[in-house]
């Protein structure tokens, strides 16, 4: 129908933060051994527990089978073709203010929306640990965090400044042998972020981590410890947008949430990587291990995700609720369009009395998407009275995309209550007419559409979060309907 | 200032309409009735652009130009106003941000700025009581678990903000109960002026004792097979619609 020209016209619109930067990096040549692990290690000036934890990674690493079981399509990864380190030149005389910073890299930031002076301007109310490939460039806000006592800074500064806490929590929730690509992290993790809450303190502002991805054909290896003290309330922010790449860029970070008696983690992530163009060609490969540890009594973590980005995307954000009347949560919204692939759920491991735990899942699929929701809630039998609700729905645009539900249940303890409601539909005709007999175009109708399916996730996203997670479906969704 | 010339129109390749031909004036009330399955509402999801229809002939102006080269919301844009005979449910979409992104989108296309966020809330609250409509309607998702006369309701109210330069009401009457039937009658008759036309789409006379329209047509088999003014419409009711398709 005559649709048919303007859809044609909008899905041909390029991605809109597809550049790349012209900045001098410092990498190691591509391959993996011991050496990459020694070389990687040296480079950060780490104390020997850390080279001994990621050598004792590699070696299993190496005993390890990458996982078939994700319902998702890629070819096999040359582990040998990836530089495993590279940082931009400037890093050997770290800048001590945004003046220092290499302005090329500014300008990057600009182009991607977050000027750093601006978010400074805001004083107080988003604290920016800007991650440029693997290495940290600028940090702001940190007086008034150190006032709070509050440590939030790149994972290499605080290997220097409080190796006690890497060692005692490092590996702690996502143990090295954990999986194939935590594994591999864990050996050749260049950087990430940090934050400890202390006792009784109440994270006086958002942290917000920007992860970029800049040098070709560079892994990307974050790995991010949050430790929240007794008492402790913390919310992190993490976003992310990528300049476009026509190889495969693989992403496999691992993020640690550790939450002891009382303490709350509110952990929200808008992930906006390349997700390769209309045939599937480029993209990033995105899979992660994200687990939380509710270790102490009455402790909560909570998962907000907003998943547009990225070829393929693995990951499963987790709680385990130890401590007695712990609560974990995730909300997740995961979107694909063309040929991007996703396959993401949660796992929630009931151990303690009374938890409960609340999974809200949206997935919406269009082009040739492919859409998994994939979930684990697991009673143990200690877990007296543990409760769990699960909602996961599916929307599908256009008739050549899928959804699909893995739903796993397993229940060892009868005082155990559940429930799963689960829904797919279509966006309809329907909807679309009465939306544009109301003045509305196609591309808002569809975007009102969507955001509205997604509402219920949307509002568990800090403010300014919950903007750009609109906008950034509306920008994902560009073209989708024919 | 609207017209409807010679339009045939098909659907999977069969004709549903079969040459009408229509002329509103300015400021007047067309009512069309007809038997179920005659044509009336596709008559007016055609007008409104809805997908699914072939035009396969004919012309449909307003103000002179033709619709039909129009997608539906540039349609709905120039002032073409459909209250749907089903009114969809939008789950998780607020339904006053949609009446206010509605309203948006047609300022924007006469070039206005967007409206201040507390006119409109004192403009919707009073078209709310205008249609008697509880006003906590405007806090849920649209039509979402609305009933029957609380949907028909939204689509006036809908109306009403948008002030549109045609309306088409289809079968709005329809699943009402008498008191429902007025406060919609009256918020039509509210909006009647001199710049403004109206398509009332109805299978039943009762809505015209409310909204006394100036023309009456009957649609049959996708024609329109006889027009008079509002004492058709009595007659119709009386006769039934046997008369005219025999």
């Amino acid at each position: 129908m005559s649709n048919n020209a303007e859809i044609k016209e909008i899905a041909s619109q390029e991605y809109q933060h597809g550049f790349v930067t012209d900045i001098e990096s410092e990498s190691l040549p591509p391959g993996l051994s011991e050496d990459t692990v020694r070389a990687i290690s040296a480079k950060k000036n780490e104390p020997e527990f850390l080279l001994n934890w990621r050598l004792k990674a590699y070696r299993h690493w190496l005993t390890m089978k990458e996982p078939k079981w994700p319902h998702v399509n890629y070819p096999p990864i040359d582990f040998q073709a990836i530089s495993y380190f590279s940082a931009p030149k400037s890093i050997d005389d770290m800048p001590k203010s945004l003046d220092e910073v290499d302005p090329e890299l500014l300008r990057t930031y600009e182009k991607l929306g977050i000027p750093l002076r601006e978010q400074e301007m805001l004083a107080g109310v988003v604290a920016v640990d800007a991650v440029f490939d693997s290495v940290s460039v600028a940090t702001t806000f940190k007086s008034k965090l150190k006032e709070a006592g509050v440590i939030f800074c790149s994972f290499s500064e605080a290997v220097q400044e409080c190796p006690e806490l890497i060692e005692q929590y490092l590996g702690s929730v996502v143990p090295y042998a954990d999986n194939y690509y935590a594994a591999l992290n864990s050996a050749v993790y260049s950087d990430g972020s940090f934050v400890y809450i202390p006792k009784g303190v109440r994270c006086p502002m958002e942290l917000s981590t920007y992860f970029r991805i800049n040098a070709a054909n560079t892994g990307q290896f974050e790995r991010t410890l949050v430790i929240a003290e007794e008492g402790s309330h913390v919310s992190y922010l993490e976003g992310c947008t990528a300049p476009m790449r026509d190889e495969n860029q693989l992403h496999a970070a691992v993020v640690e949430l550790i939450a002891l008696k009382d303490a709350q983690i509110k952990y929200s992530t808008v992930q906006n990587w390349y997700p390769g163009d209309k045939d599937g060609k480029g993209g990033i490969y995105n899979f992660v291990t994200k687990r939380g540890d509710c270790r102490g009594d009455n402790s909560k973590i909570s998962w907000t995700q907003v998943e547009t980005g990225s070829a393929i995307t693995w990951k499963y954000p987790s709680c385990i609720l130890r401590g007695n009347n712990s609560v974990g949560e995730f909300y997740s919204v995961a979107l694909t369009n063309n040929m991007q692939q996703a396959d993401t759920g949660t796992k929630m491991i009931h151990i303690g009395k009374n938890t409960s735990s609340t999974i809200i899942s949206k997935g919406i699929s269009a082009g040739r998407g492919q859409n998994s929701y994939r979930g684990l809630v697991k009673i143990t039998p200690s877990a007296e009275n543990a409760k769990n609700f699960t909602q996961c729905d599916s929307l599908l645009i256009g008739d050549k995309c899928g959804a699909h539900t893995f739903p796993y249940i397993e229940v060892a303890n009868k005082t155990a209550q559940l429930g799963h409601e689960a829904a797919t539909s279509k966006i309809s005709e329907d909807q679309l007419f009465y939306c544009m007999q109301r003045g509305l175009d196609m591309e808002n109708a569809i975007s009102m559409i969507v955001n509205g399916f997604c509402k219920e996730v949307f509002k568990e996203l800090p403010m300014e979060f919950a903007v750009e997670a609109q906008k950034l479906l509306e920008v994902s969704l560009e073209g989708c309907v024919g | 200032m609207f017209e409807i010339k010679n339009l045939h129109a098909t659907v999977d390749g069969k004709e549903v309409l079969k040459g009408i031909s229509l002329d509103i004036k300015a400021g007047e009330v067309h009512a069309i009735m007809g038997p179920n399955g005659s044509g009336k509402s596709t008559l007016g999801n055609v007008i409104a652009g809805r997908d699914g229809y072939e035009v396969t002939q004919g012309e449909v102006l307003l103000h002179g130009q033709n619709l039909l080269d129009l997608e539906a919301h540039e349609r709905a844009l120039i002032g073409v106003f459909l209250a749907m005979q089903y009114p969809v449910e939008i789950p998780g979409v607020n339904n006053m941000s949609f009446l206010k992104a509605a309203l948006n989108a047609k300022r924007k296309m006469q070039g206005e700025p967007e409206v201040d966020a507390f006119d409109f809330l004192n403009t919707v609250k009073s078209k709310v009581k205008q249609v008697n409509m509880k006003e906590d309607l405007l806090y849920r998702a649209v039509n979402e678990g609305f009933s029957g006369g609380e949907k028909k309701r939204n689509e006036v109210l809908q109306m009403l903000v948008l002030e549109p330069t045609l309306a088409i009401l289809d079968e709005t009457d329809s699943g009402l109960d008498i008191d429902a039937l007025q406060t919609v009658a009256e918020g039509v008759n509210s909006l009647r002026s001199a710049d403004r036309s109206f398509i009332v789409i109805t299978h039943y006379q009762r809505l015209l004792d409310y909204i006394v329209p100036d023309k009456v047509h009957v649609l049959a088999d996708g024609k329109i097979v006889k027009s008079g003014d509002k004492t058709l419409a009595m007659e119709l009711e009386k006769e039934g619609y046997g008369w005219v398709e025999a």
